[in-house]
């Protein structure tokens, strides 16, 4: 059985040349138009491609890829599904750079082996299941580095929607957009807290305007919220409470006795102006045409 | 053996917490910070845990105690500098520092300290604020 | 499919020794790029359960291991002892809530730090409490 692999690698390796030629006229086939360098640097992976897959089917009989002789031909495989991941190809554009090889290689074995029938269909076979299974390590790497570029964006995306904005000199406002899972309620807590030390505020007020829900779980995260920024120093009160979320937190049975809550943002501001000790005094507007 | 420093800052005493505590410290910390409590007849007292990468409900129970300790000897205690990370952690633990004044850092501590004492000399109590 | 890359055995004796645990479990963490409030969770969680061990196991050790799956890894960290066991899990856990000391409170306080958290006690036969947290 052994040999019979071996086989494969020493097809390979004489009709080297012509596998790489037939297989980067089948790529060119199957992808969209290539501009000058793109196709330069695919001649390039595809050499040093088949180049790894001979000499791990050289030194390994089995075609177990999952085997350390293959090891190297792995390793191309998920940096090359990684880079058109990130480089926008499709799945099947990358895929197709495995299975765009069969044909050739086929030729290749025919070639060779010729009137043995028997010998022919076996050595079909066996390099139809290896491009197989490297086709799909391909597919995995590439469906991975998608996954991660997308909870990558997601995770930008939560910091993006919860700013911390600077209301007054050492009281900070957090008007909270959307929903407040656990998730969300960490990365709200660090920018708050980061932001608490960064201002040396005192006061801070979380406006929940933008909440469509408020549930048991969402009250529990506003509190979680409150108590952090407290032990930072800071008071924390909690505003934009419409009176649907008031009557669902009373029949909830959620305790915010501890907390100061306003309906309106305006509200809080004040409130937080007063107890920092400051005073606001509008002028009279005759007085004011009169000093002009 | 290693003894935590208290140091006297005007009419309040500062601690500085910077080791990972042990049972053994904790236990003389509370004994040197009575005493000097009452040596100095301060009334109130700073620890900066600024430097505590981590706090634990041994940690907690212990500030709590200082807290407690310190009241009966008519002086207020405010922990500062809490770093962001512990204090979310903190909360997820689930420990409750009520009875624990918790300010940024030394400056706002200190006028915490003022605030709670100015306080508590017009009600004749200690005024109990979180 | 679940491998541990690293293992580390470390004994529980004294508190100087939970402090060295502490270290320890920071020390994996970071090297596995964990943020800072994940490291400290997992620390925090580490140092209730170790003091759990010294005070109220008897001693014992802890095992942290690197572990990986096939979307991520975490660290494990597993406290064992041969001290008397806990006879009502569950009520420890729900008295350390309410109660605010002792031993339940370091349980349930390291189950709400952890994503995974397994432990198993019979009275007489000792206490093995495990907690991961992915990165």
């Amino acid at each position: 059985m052994a040999s019979s692999k071996n086989k494969l690698a020493e097809v390979i390796a004489k009709h080297e040349q012509q596998i790489a030629t037939g297989w980067l006229e089948r790529q060119a086939s199957s992808m969209r138009r290539l501009s000058g360098a793109e196709q330069q640097e695919v001649t390039r992976q595809s050499r040093e491609f088949l180049k790894a897959v001979k000499t791990a089917a050289q030194g390994d009989g089995t075609g177990d890829v999952s085997s350390p002789t293959w090891n190297p031909v792995r390793e191309f495989l998920v940096d090359f599904s990684a880079a058109r991941a990130k480089g926008g190809y499709s799945s099947s554009e990358t895929a197709s750079f495995i299975f765009s090889m069969k044909q050739p290689v086929f030729e290749a074995l025919r070639a060779e082996i010729g009137s043995d029938s028997e010998t022919l269909a076996n050595e079909t076979w066996r390099a139809t299941e290896l491009l197989d299974s490297l086709g799909l390590l391909t597919t995995e790497a590439f469906q991975k580095t998608r996954e991660d570029v997308i909870s990558r964006q997601q995770h930008e995306l939560l910091e993006l929607s919860t700013p911390v904005v600077q209301l007054w000199d050492g009281i900070l406002a957090l008007p909270l957009i959307g929903t407040l899972d656990s998730a969300r309620t960490q990365v709200v807590m660090q920018n708050l807290l980061d932001a608490i030390v960064k201002t040396r505020s005192d006061f801070a007020i979380i406006d929940i305007t933008g909440v469509p829900v408020v549930d048991t779980l969402v009250a529990q995260h506003l509190l979680k919220t409150v108590a952090a920024a407290r032990l930072m120093g800071a008071e924390c009160m909690i505003s934009g409470i419409r009176p649907q979320i008031a009557q669902t937190i009373i029949h909830l049975g959620v305790d915010l006795s501890d907390v100061i809550t306003k309906a309106t943002l305006a509200d809080a501001f004040a409130l937080t102006l007063r107890r920092a000790g400051f005073k606001m005094v509008r002028e009279q507007k005759d007085q004011r045409a009169a000093e002009n | 053996m290693e003894r935590i420093p208290i140091l006297k800052m005007g009419e309040y005493l500062l601690i500085t917490l910077q080791v990972d505590m042990h049972d053994r410290l904790a236990i003389m910390l509370q004994e040197d910070l009575t005493d000097q409590i009452v040596k100095h007849r301060s009334h109130g007292v700073l620890i900066d845990i600024s430097a505590l990468e981590m706090v634990d409900s041994f940690i907690g129970r212990m500030l709590g105690s200082i807290a407690s300790m310190a009241r009966l000897l008519d002086a207020e205690t405010v922990v500062v500098g809490m770093q962001p990370a512990v204090a979310i952690t903190l909360v997820e633990l689930g420990l409750s520092m009520t009875g624990v004044r918790t300010a940024l850092d030394v400056e706002k501590g200190m006028l915490v300290l003022r605030t709670a004492l100015s306080k508590a000399r017009r009600n004749g109590a200690p005024g109990v604020e979180i | 499919m679940l491998r541990v890359l690293k293992s580390e055995s470390l004994p529980i004796r004294s508190s100087e020794d939970v402090v060295i645990v502490r270290q320890a479990v920071r020390i994996q963490a970071v090297s596995l790029g964990f943020g800072l409030v994940d490291q400290t969770k997992l620390v925090t969680a580490s140092s209730e359960l170790a003091r759990n061990t010294l005070e109220y196991g008897g001693g014992g050790a802890a095992q942290i291991e690197v572990i990986q799956n096939d979307q991520r890894s975490g660290v494990r960290v597993v406290f064992e002892d041969q001290g008397p066991g806990i006879p009502d899990i569950a009520q420890a856990l729900t008295d350390g809530y309410t109660t605010g000391v002792g031993l339940g409170l370091g349980l349930s306080g390291a189950k709400r730090l952890s994503h995974e958290f397994e432990i198993s006690s019979k009275p007489g036969a000792g206490t093995r409490v495990s907690i991961l947290r992915w990165k």
